[in-house]
């Protein structure tokens, strides 16, 4: 190798790890050499009542469901309940630069040679370098070690652009939707791919919330997680509607998605039949999303995300409200949440997404 | 022909309207029937209509239910079928592709006999080649010479086919679906497990499974064993579209250019990524000649010699003709809905020329893809283009407009698409002896 390998920052002071639960979060002794330095910000979902026991030596916070109505009031009515997708109200809540999100079923995974795979390094590695979302390198990622632009991939397009999400994999229980568990209960993902590669520009993809980081400052406001869970029509597509809202405006913006490494085991399939019956409407609704996000565009003048958001929701009510009226009460909720995200983040009301 | 009657067009009204309708009761039961049967046929017997047909009691629609077993089960949709994880490889369907570079092929034969024994190898000689190419026995192989050229193409056109460029010859030639082709300067590559890569089995079963270029999948290649599509990936979108190219890659030696490899000499790549994924749609990428695949009889025409540049030379490092096939290719597969497969197999590829010797020779090749990139990245083509020829010749067309003038040599290039075609479909018709 020409060059040594500099060692990746910790940025222990840069990035809060935000978990939500409604169980326990026992998973965390197996991540304590990796998670210990970071503070944590739990989103206990479920009945408030309960009282989720943190390993000790974690510096943290916790918000339950009484929290989420003290804090944000009337607001409070776009978190879900009873679903993973409040999660992103720690995203609200963060203070900090950059946010790593993992369920509480998720543990550390091994590499082919054996060793501990630190997740939460690979995922700053992937957010401090470049993407490439404007033309296809051969060879993956060019900024890792060992790596480069291949022959034929322009000059001018190898500085790359500011990398704003790092969307990790999984080992073993793939994230499958229910249909495909009924038909394959057994399949497990034992292939390690020791790649990271930029989604590129105009792609969209199924964003997965189990393993995944995002620069707050460069798009936090793109990641609401949507109406799901209790009172609502739908479950378990709260990370790929934000997936899909977050890439429109990272590719109008200039900014990059990777994928790929790093990998976590996530050990434990959700019951299929429960699953079936959270996700059948978004089944058949997706085949109107996808279409939805891939002719969307953004007026030229949106230059924050913020902005950006404002008018995607503006495009959910006209296109998909006729699709289902669920998808009115989503998009007043998209606004809501830009109010409340901008209440709580006064400072950032301003920044672009450059 | 007699026109519909009164009662057959309130049938097809009533079918239009179904989604207004709550009641079916007061329909003579002929008529229901017949409603039912129209219903069925249009595919719109949904949950909520079956209710409304069931809820009129009427004996002769409900045996009809009984005895098609229509049931009120909520079926969850299944994920459409799986083609078979052992793809059948017909050996008839397969070129080997080889273009010599240097006369004496044993080793590199030798090499690969466990993995191209059996399949048929089609070896072109570089023209400015003069000694006679030796090949060890056991492999049935053709091999074509200058002669050959000279004899099939007119002596206009025969520079299409000098350096890097005779392979392509290779190709026109061939009679079979798939072609395979890799430079002389590989070897077998082995993987993560220390197996030896069979790139033949992996670059047909790539063509030979659908790719998914609409929508990403992120645990790559759904149709791998092992693999499928992720949750949230439309079932629409799931059966893919057609591979018709497969590009591996490197070890080793990677597919750098000249820049790069100087910068870094001592840059190897030993990175197997177990992976083979589709490019997306309207994504460009830079297809390597140094190993890949395709369906000849889809994109044939559209994988061709036609950039050549001024100091173009006898390395990797001093071409970039297969570069601009492959931005042509990739505007073709995605104008007529065909995909484009990245990632294994693998070979290795061994040490060869030397990258600030071909630096100083020729790098106005890597300028021209400030130019040529983002020319095709925005090209379009018209609906009436159906077919790779046809979307070559609309390309060409718009090349020597927007690029004609300014670069000489993609003009050129353009010239050599067209005789390309040409030559072409003049071989495909013709009966070869």
């Amino acid at each position: 190798m020409a060059s040594p390998v500099t060692p990746t920052p910790i940025l222990k002071d840069e990035l809060d790890i935000v978990i939500p639960t409604i169980r326990n979060l026992d998973f965390l002794e197996m991540w304590r050499p990796f998670f210990q330095p970071y503070h944590l910000i739990i989103v206990q979902d479920g009945d408030p009542s309960k009282v989720i026991k943190v390993p000790q030596g974690f510096d943290y916070e916790l918000y339950n469901r009484n929290d989420i109505n003290r804090i944000l009031g009337p607001k409070a009515s776009c978190i879900s309940f009873k679903d993973s997708a409040c999660r992103c109200f720690g995203y609200m809540v963060s203070k900090k630069k950059y946010i790593f999100t993992i369920d509480d079923d998720c543990f550390v995974a091994k590499d082919p040679s054996g060793d501990d795979i630190n997740a939460l390094e690979q995922h700053i590695k992937n957010l401090l370098s470049p993407s490439t979302p404007y033309f296809f390198n051969t060879l993956y990622d060019p900024y890792r070690e060992g790596a480069d632009f291949v022959r034929g991939y322009p000059f001018s397009l190898r500085e790359g652009v500011p990398t704003a999400v790092s969307h990790g994999l999984w080992l073993n229980i793939p994230d499958y939707d229910a249909p495909t568990q009924l038909v394959k209960p057994r399949e497990r993902n034992t292939r390690f791919v020791d790649a990271v590669m930029t989604i590129p520009r105009g792609t969209l993809f199924p964003m997965c919330g189990m393993n995944l980081a995002f620069d707050r400052e460069l798009i936090g406001p793109a990641m609401y997680f949507g109406l799901m869970g209790d009172g609502q029509p739908i479950g378990r597509y709260d990370d790929m509607w934000a997936g899909w809202c977050m890439k429109v405006i990272c590719d109008h913006l200039g900014l990059g998605v990777k994928t790929g490494l790093p990998y976590i085991w996530h050990s434990k399939a959700s019951n299929p039949f429960v699953n079936l019956k959270k996700e059948y409407k978004g089944i058949y609704w997706q085949e109107e999303l996808i279409p939805f996000f891939q002719t969307t565009s953004l007026p030229k003048e949106c230059t924050t995300v913020q902005s950006c958001y404002k008018e995607l929701s503006k495009q959910v009510k006209a296109k998909l409200g006729k699709v289902d009226d669920y998808f009115n009460k989503l998009a007043d909720a998209m606004l809501t949440w830009i109010e409340a995200w901008d209440e709580l983040n006064p400072s950032t009301q301003l920044q672009n997404g450059k | 022909m007699s026109p519909p009657s009164l009662l057959s067009l309130a049938i097809d009204a009533t079918l239009l309207n179904l989604h207004n309708i709550s009641d079916l009761s007061f329909l003579p039961e002929h008529v229901l029937s017949d409603l039912f049967l129209r219903t069925l046929k249009a595919g719109k017997l949904t949950e909520r209509i079956l209710k409304i047909f069931i809820a009129t009691e009427k004996e002769e629609v409900i045996s009809m239910i009984q005895a098609l077993n229509i049931q009120l089960v909520m079926t969850p949709v299944l994920p459409t079928s799986k083609l078979m994880s052992q793809v059948s490889i017909d050996k008839n369907e397969v070129d080997i592709v080889i273009a010599a570079f240097h006369s004496d092929l044993t080793s590199f034969l030798e090499e690969w006999r466990p993995i191209f024994s059996g399949f048929h190898l089609i070896v072109v000689q570089d023209p400015d080649l003069k000694e006679e190419l030796k090949i060890p026995k056991g492999f049935d192989i053709d091999v074509y010479t200058k002669l050959d050229i000279d004899k099939l193409i007119s002596s206009s056109n025969a520079s299409m086919f000098s350096g890097y460029a005779c392979r392509y010859f290779g190709y026109l030639v061939s009679k079979r679906k798939y072609i395979i082709s890799i430079d002389d300067d590989c070897s077998p590559a082995k993987d993560n497990n220390g197996d030896v890569a069979d790139i033949v089995i992996q670059h047909i079963t790539n063509l030979k499974t659908p790719a998914t270029p609409i929508f990403f999948n992120t645990l790559y290649d759904p149709y791998r064993k092992g693999s499928d599509f992720v949750r949230g990936y439309p079932f629409s979108l799931r059966s893919g579209v057609p591979c018709v190219l497969s590009c591996g890659l490197w070890l080793n030696l990677a597919d750098y250019d000249a820049p790069t490899q100087s910068l870094k000499p001592e840059l190897r790549n030993s990175r197997y990524v177990d992976a083979v994924l589709t490019v997306p749609k309207y994504s460009m990428m830079p297809m390597s000649g140094i190993n890949i695949a395709f369906d000849r009889e889809t994109v044939g025409p559209a994988i061709f010699p036609a950039l050549k540049l001024a100091k173009e030379g006898k390395v990797r490092w001093e071409t970039m003709e297969d570069i601009w096939c492959g931005l042509v290719v990739k505007v073709v597969c995605d104008h007529l809905q065909l995909g484009v497969k990245t990632g294994i197999p693998y070979v290795w590829r061994n040490e060869r020329g030397s990258a600030i010797d071909s630096l100083k020779k020729e790098w106005e090749g890597v300028k021209l893809m400030e130019e040529v990139v983002p020319f095709f990245q925005t090209l379009k083509l018209s609906q009436d283009a159906v077919t790779a020829e046809a979307c070559v010749t609309e390309m060409v067309v718009a090349i020597k407009k927007e690029k004609g003038r300014s670069h000489p040599e993609l003009a050129n290039a353009a010239d050599n698409m067209v005789e390309w075609v040409k030559i072409w479909k003049e071989v495909q018709s013709r009966v070869l002896v």
